[in-house]
């Protein structure tokens, strides 16, 4: 028995989810008394597997090959096979990056297994891991066990589990080098880009008042504007307003938008949808507004108000005027 | 091109939602259903290609008796006949089971391209996709925001986290799943509805497709609500009132106001 966390690179820089994970698998190996290793995959990664041997680990597993210098599913699923058909650990964790939800179904289906996706948190019951994790948007938790054989599989939801708990030690480096042929490879991967540079920079903004579904359409988008200015805040959406064009894409918060950690968010109409709630959990005041007292908004917020945002936010507007003189 | 949709039937969005005495599932007994939204985009996408390109639009689902609503709402905005795989208790059945009813009905349409939302509302693995075409031997790519026909297979446009994007070229046949958001959703016209009740609806049962309950390798244990880890002041009475008690508390407790 022995867990083996899966860590993500992208042109030799980790993708800061890696050491969350790295952190899991360390906290669950204490709990199972078992050994934690890492695997990093690449080409070129020698550095980054270095960095990882002063970790508490038992190895550290390069996997390099030219053929995974640029992500692709049927390179990493095979290499990853691979290396767990050797390894053979226990349960495999990932970060849940997009990059991971690309493969990893891939993967575990590869091996007649089916991955636990997204995990919030864990526990250990009569010596095996229950993972928690989210249905229906985040209303409703489901406890979830490993039946059958081992490998099992899970990826961690962003922000579930502490990277500053990563405990200091010594692994060796070990180099796999897995058998990759340039014609498994279906798919061909061009280069990344982003659309436009950014005018808007929420991540400075010392307020933020953000807008849900709960708004109903776009005219009534000037109830919350007003809102923002009585604070001197920055407006910002959840995904499906900038779907639906009501205010520009850059002004989204969430896994797809950005990332925020004002000293005040408040959420007005948002139920707070995990991909949501991954953007904005930091924030140092959260006041959320909704109309759904079970909304999981309010799991992460400091305030709230349940009620209608059309009563509620003029009196909030009101209310600020006085309140500032 | 002959484009397979696959849809979920799944309770509608602002569901209040109760657990089943079972604690293994919710209470379904006076839900509403509708289309899984990432699923409603996906079929749009196939619609437009369509569109562009010809050819045909399958709506493949799998679900209970009920889901024959569902699937009749994508027939009337457009797709051209349907697959209804007639199981109880698919909602709760993991991604792989759900997967393999799917590739089963599948075997003998040979689609150019499979499309389906990038997760599900109700159990959200966002697993059903990828699963799908590994079952089919399919090339994939996720979270797609456009496709385009180039040369004798496809481009796509993948979304990445914090503003990233790439494009993919992938032979066809292949699966994508869809992101949400990436056209606007077309509405079923009175004559697509009229249309609709004349289109074929297969109905398959799992007995038929062949395929058995295999062991699985993940048991649901139990659902239940969250326990609420954070309190959170809530402030009642009149919206005036809840607006003052909450200015109150942001200006001399939170103090950021």
């Amino acid at each position: 028995m022995s867990i083996l966390a899966v860590l993500e690179q992208r042109a030799g820089a980790w993708n800061r989810m890696s050491f969350e994970t790295l952190a899991a698998a360390q906290q669950l190996a204490r709990e199972l008394s078992t050994q934690a290793s890492a695997a990093v995959l690449g080409q070129g990664i020698g550095a980054l597997a270095a960095e990882l041997s002063s970790k508490q680990l038992d190895k550290v597993y390069a996997v390099e090959h030219e053929l995974l210098k640029d992500y692709t599913p049927d390179a990493y699923t095979a290499a990853l096979r691979q290396l767990v058909e050797q390894v053979r650990p226990s349960i495999v964790l990932f970060p849940h990056t997009y990059q991971v939800r690309d493969f990893l179904p891939k993967l575990a289906t590869a091996l007649d297994r089916v991955a636990v996706s997204d995990v919030v948190s864990h526990h250990v019951d009569h010596g095996q891991a229950v993972l928690v994790r989210q249905l229906f948007q985040g209303k409703v938790n489901v406890a979830i066990r490993f039946a059958g054989e081992a490998p099992h599989f899970a990826s961690l939801q962003a922000g579930a589990y502490r990277a500053d708990r990563m405990e200091e030690g010594a692994a060796a480096v070990e180099t796999f080098t897995p058998r990759i042929a340039a014609g498994d490879i279906r798919t061909r991967p061009l280069d990344l880009f982003r659309e436009s540079q950014r005018a808007v920079d929420l991540g400075a903004a010392d307020i933020i008042v953000s807008v849900g579904r709960g708004i109903k359409e776009a005219d009534n988008i000037p109830v919350v504007q007003k809102l923002a200015e009585v604070l001197g805040a920055e407006l910002a959406a959840s995904r499906p307003i900038c779907d639906a064009g009501w205010l520009p894409m850059e002004r989204q918060v969430g896994s797809s938008g950005q990332t925020v950690a004002p000293k005040m968010y408040l959420a007005v109409g948002i139920s707070g949808a995990i991909q949501h709630l991954v953007g904005m959990k930091g924030s140092r005041t959260v006041v959320a507004i909704n109309k759904d007292a079970n909304a999981p908004i309010f799991e992460v917020a400091d305030y709230g108000i349940v009620g209608d945002l059309f009563q509620v936010v003029p009196e909030l507007v009101e209310a600020i005027r006085k309140a500032k003189g | 091109m002959k484009i397979v949709v696959a849809i979920k039937q799944v309770p509608a969005r602002d569901s209040q939602l109760r657990i089943a005495s079972s604690g293994k599932w919710i209470d379904d007994a006076d839900l509403a259903y509708e289309i899984n939204e990432p699923d409603a985009y996906a079929l749009e996408a196939g619609l437009q290609l369509k569109e562009q390109n010809g050819g045909e639009v399958v709506a493949l689902c799998a679900g209970p008796s009920r889901a024959a609503q569902t699937i009749r709402e994508a027939l009337a905005k457009g797709a051209d006949r349907a697959i209804h795989i007639e199981e109880e208790g698919a909602g709760s059945r993991d991604p792989l089971a759900v997967a393999r009813l799917l590739a089963a009905a599948l075997r003998s349409e040979s689609p150019d391209l499979v499309l389906t939302g990038l997760q599900s509302d109700d159990l959200g693995y966002g697993q059903t996709g990828v699963i799908l075409a590994e079952l089919l031997g399919l090339p994939h790519a996720t979270i797609i925001m456009q496709v385009e026909k180039a040369g004798g297979g496809i481009r796509v446009k993948r979304e990445l986290e914090d503003g990233w994007f790439q494009h993919v070229e992938m032979p066809l046949p292949a699966l994508l799943t869809i992101q949400s958001g990436i056209s606007k959703l077309r509405y079923a016209t009175l004559m697509g509805i009229k249309k609709a009740k004349t289109k074929e609806i297969k109905r398959l049962t799992a007995a038929e497709l062949g395929v058995t309950d295999s062991a699985a390798s993940i048991t649901l244990e139990r659902v239940y609500l969250p326990e609420r880890t954070k309190h959170t002041q809530l402030f009642e009475g009149s919206p005036k009132e809840a607006a003052a008690q909450l200015v109150e508390k942001l200006k001399f407790e939170a103090r950021v106001i």
